[in-house]
């Protein structure tokens, strides 16, 4: 405990109280530290758990026996002393008697003699060697005539009680157990006492007898059977932790055995001793490990066949396949000499050889997926000009099919740690689809990037997806509606194989569409390769999206927008028609130009302002772009 | 499969002038030697390689390969990657050891390694199987078309310590005053840094400039092609000074 200086200055009392409640909680911290650590060892140690309940068990059982046992000897003790003192006191009373019958009245002068001499008699002369037995006569009926008289010279009065001198002085023989201090220590005596019948009437013979022997007896019994019993128990104790100790030694083994094994030792076995339960449970242990190694080798081998497979596939297809397309290459160079339905023919065998090409590709490629083989190429790679290069690849596609496509790329170089075969290969794929699905309104490229990821959404506002079919379009060969038309002839696995590099990546492959707000796919990718990704820099669902029940948009706050905020672009540009509704977008496409070279010569600045279908194209340039006024301009045109 | 099968495309043509289907004149026709095991796919190489004017010579498995290409001394090598006997990745070291004839690659396999492999075997490109015709006579064309600009150049990069000197119409390379043997490619590579030194190339550009790619493609090619140069003309290619990195971005020539 600290003292400030202002503190010196408050009552000693108030410190003390504080020092008591702080050691109190000290004291109560200690206890839960040390309760807690007995739980934990009560949960993780069976030993533990046996060894204490059968030390408490057996405790219990031993303590009840001991005292059973110790009670029936000091009965037994007791029993014999009192018969012992009873036949004492019968003879004694006998004697007393035949001692007293010659006296009729009380009055007789020779009388207190003779009780003097009987007294002394019973007690046996020298009262050093009665063993502390003292015996008196009383006369309780003629007190003041006769004198009680004992054989020793003690208190013995005091141990006689009230009642035990009405049930004697009623004529009974009756006895008690009283505790008194007669000669030094206090002792148990067992007093006896007995009517003395004489010829003018009744008097009392007391027999007061020491149980020190036998309690010392019984003392010794009862220490001799506690001793046992504690043995007993510490014994029971030590012999449940070894016999615990037998059985838990090899399933901790076993155990470790088959941690051993999970973590791919696979030729861990347990040593087999004997042939008891324990040597059947190492003997089945081992059996199964056998097994699971030969299945485990079986899967393995399987596996590298699967990928040797896949691998001979891919050579024995491809190889005739290149005869085949050579060879029709040349057929379709030459087709102009053939008659129409011959010439046709080259032009569809060519066709259809590209679209088993794409498809061989593909499944060579999911199939290398499928079997673990696919590596990660990762370098350092700038995406801006790699988004350039896609869409200047797509843009004579995008033209053909009458979209625009428009580009919202940072001017600074986004450099991350990425595979660029498999990131452009992801991009084609994401763009061609949004291009084929476009329904000739523009698709929207954005690149975002923040401290730790980099994102690339794609977004395109054609029929957009029903509710569940943002998972399943990555599905292998699906289709959102099979009887559409198809311009690019895609194999179905796109974004299946799209899904597979992302995920090598350590990255996200997310899809967002609603029926007639069109779709936006998100890929967001670890700036450092081997990063975990926490968050995107692009939200996946558009500002501008209309939700039916208003939702969260995202997975959270920090989802959207970007991290650093300053100089990039952002999902803000189509915030526009928010208000407007998804009526706007079949409204104000009025023709569609491919501008995508734009983007290059002007980076980061709305590539498509300067044309005339600018009535609902981003405007959130980074860069300075449009100016605010211009943005507030045109969310008056949209509202 | 019978090798011979191919033989009656083997060369002995003896004309050496020749004008080509479009018109243009190729002074001698390039010798191609084909190693491939396919006889399929060899005849019908032959086929379009004779029609765009190169004069093909067949060999169809590993072993024979070498003897093949002394025999009919090519211009350059198309090679498959898996052949009977003696693997693809051999043969192109092989020849490599003896020659820096363009190799190029017919792949069934576009897997990082097997395209590296192939690449650090000695190979100057790669076309993957299935490849369309004007593809592979693209490439053969880019890699055949060399030495046209033969004015008097003489390039100098690196620290002054380790100076790399280039004569470029001569084709050679030297380090130190000692001769550097580069593989044409390696040489063009060097050639490209070496013109514009402090100039930052990205692979793109590179592939562009000395594979003849008009459209970005395997920047593979690139960093394999350039760690074969340095293991060449570095003193420690584990530490370049001559053909730095810039991360990121691609590559430049260092200087003093």
């Amino acid at each position: 405990m600290t003292s400030s200086p202002t503190v010196t200055g408050s009552s000693p009392s108030s410190r003390r109280r504080r020092a008591v409640r702080e050691s109190w909680h000290g004291l109560l911290g200690w206890f839960a530290r040390l309760f807690g650590g007995l739980h934990r060892a009560w949960r993780r140690s069976l030993q533990l758990r046996v060894v204490t309940i059968t030390l408490v068990v057996s405790s219990l059982l031993v303590g009840g026996f001991a005292y059973l046992i110790a009670d029936k000897i000091t009965n037994i003790l007791l029993e014999n002393a009192k018969s012992d003192v009873l036949m004492r006191l019968q003879n004694g009373q006998d004697y007393s008697a035949k001692q007293l019958s010659l006296y009729s009245t009380p009055q007789e002068a020779q009388l207190q003699e003779t009780i003097e001499g009987t007294v002394n008699y019973l007690a046996g002369g020298d009262p050093q060697q009665t063993n502390g037995v003292v015996v008196a006569l009383t006369a309780d009926r003629y007190t003041g005539v006769i004198e009680a008289r004992s054989s020793s010279d003690v208190e013995y009065q005091a141990l006689i009680s009230r009642e035990l001198r009405a049930a004697v002085a009623d004529g009974n023989v009756a006895h008690q157990i009283r505790t008194g201090r007669l000669t030094g220590d206090r002792t148990k005596y067992l007093v006896y006492g007995s009517p003395v019948p004489t010829r003018f009437g009744q008097l009392e013979l007391y027999y007061l007898v020491p149980l020190d022997r036998q309690d010392a007896t019984a003392a010794d019994a009862r220490a001799t059977v506690v001793a046992t019993g504690v043995a007993l128990v510490l014994l029971l104790g030590l012999l449940a932790a070894l016999v615990t100790r037998l059985v838990v030694t090899p399933v901790r083994v076993a155990a470790r055995t088959a941690q051993r094994l999970s973590a791919g030792l696979l030729d861990q076995r347990m040593v087999v001793d004997g042939e008891d339960d324990l040597a059947l449970l190492a003997a089945s242990f081992n059996q199964m490990a056998t097994n699971l190694q030969r299945q485990i080798l079986r899967l393995e081998e399987m596996s590298r066949l699967q990928r040797r497979f896949t691998s001979d596939v891919s050579h024995e297809l491809r190889t005739p396949l290149t005869t085949v397309r050579m060879a029709a290459d040349l057929i379709f160079a030459e087709r102009d000499e053939f008659d129409p339905a011959v010439a046709r023919s080259a032009e569809l065998l060519q066709a259809e050889l590209d679209r088993f090409e794409e498809l061989l590709t593909d499944l060579l490629e999911i199939s290398r997926f499928d079997a673990g083989f696919a590596m990660l190429d990762a370098e350092p790679t700038d995406l801006v000009p790699m988004v350039h290069r896609v869409a200047d690849r797509l843009a004579g596609l995008a033209e053909r099919v009458g979209v625009e496509l428009v580009l919202d790329v940072p001017s600074t170089p986004v450099i991350a740690e990425v595979d660029p075969r498999r990131v452009e290969r992801v991009l084609r794929n994401l763009v061609g689809n949004a291009v084929e699905h476009g329904e000739r309104r523009p698709v929207h490229i954005t690149l975002g990037i923040d401290q730790t990821a980099v994102a690339i959404t794609v977004r395109d506002h054609g029929v957009g997806l029903k509710p569940g079919e943002e998972k399943l379009v990555f599905n292998r060969f699906w289709r959102a509606d099979p009887s559409r038309a198809r311009q690019t002839g895609g194999t179905g696995l796109g974004l299946s194989i799209s899904l597979e590099d992302a995920r090598l990546h350590g990255g996200w492959l997310e899809a967002w569409g609603a029926p007639g707000q069109g779709a936006q796919f998100r890929l967001t990718l670890p700036a450092r390769a081997g990063d975990r990704l926490t968050t995107s820099p692009l939200r996946l669902v558009p500002a501008d999206a209309v939700l039916p029940f208003g939702g969260p948009r995202d997975g959270g706050p920090s989802a959207i927008g970007v991290g650093t905020g300053a100089d990039l672009a952002t999902a803000v540009p189509v915030t526009d028609l928010a208000g407007a509704g998804s009526g706007a977008w079949s409204t104000s496409v009025v023709a569609a130009s491919v501008t995508t070279s734009a983007p290059r010569r002007q980076p980061g600045r709305n590539p498509s302002a300067d044309v005339s279908v600018s009535d609902h194209t981003p405007d959130g340039g980074p860069q300075g772009g449009p100016t605010p006024a211009g943005t507030a301009g045109r969310a008056e045109v949209g509202s | 499969m019978s090798p011979d099968a191919v033989g009656q495309y083997g060369a002995g043509d003896a004309i050496r002038i020749d004008v080509n289907r479009d018109g243009t004149i190729t002074p001698m026709r390039a010798r191609v030697l084909v190693v491939d095991d396919d006889p399929a796919l060899a005849e019908m190489l032959g086929i379009v390689l004779r029609s765009e004017g190169f004069l093909p010579s067949f060999v169809a498995d590993g072993e024979r390969a070498l003897a093949a290409f002394r025999d009919s001394r090519p211009d350059i090598v198309l090679l498959d990657l898996m052949l009977p006997g003696m693997s693809g990745i051999d043969v192109a070291r092989a020849i490599r050891g003896e020659s820096g004839v363009p190799i190029v690659m017919l792949t069934a396999k576009s897997d990082t390694v097997d395209v590296v492999l192939g690449l650090e075997s000695g190979a100057d490109d790669y076309v993957v199987k299935p490849f369309k015709p004007k593809e592979l006579v693209a490439r053969v064309r880019a890699r055949l078309r060399r030495g046209e600009d033969v004015a008097p150049e003489l390039l100098t990069i690196g620290p002054p310590e380790n100076q790399i000197t280039i004569d470029v119409p001569a084709h050679t390379v030297s380090r130190n005053g000692e001769e550097v043997k580069l593989t044409p490619l390696e040489f063009d590579l060097l050639v490209a840094l070496a013109r514009k030194p402090r100039q930052v190339f990205t692979r793109e550009v590179l592939l562009e400039q000395v594979w003849g790619y008009r459209h970005a493609a395997d920047t593979r090619l690139v960093n394999v092609h350039v760690q074969r140069l340095r293991a060449k003309i570095e003193p420690d290619p584990e530490r370049p000074e001559i053909i730095l990195t810039v991360r990121g971005v691609g590559y430049k020539a260092g200087t003093g």
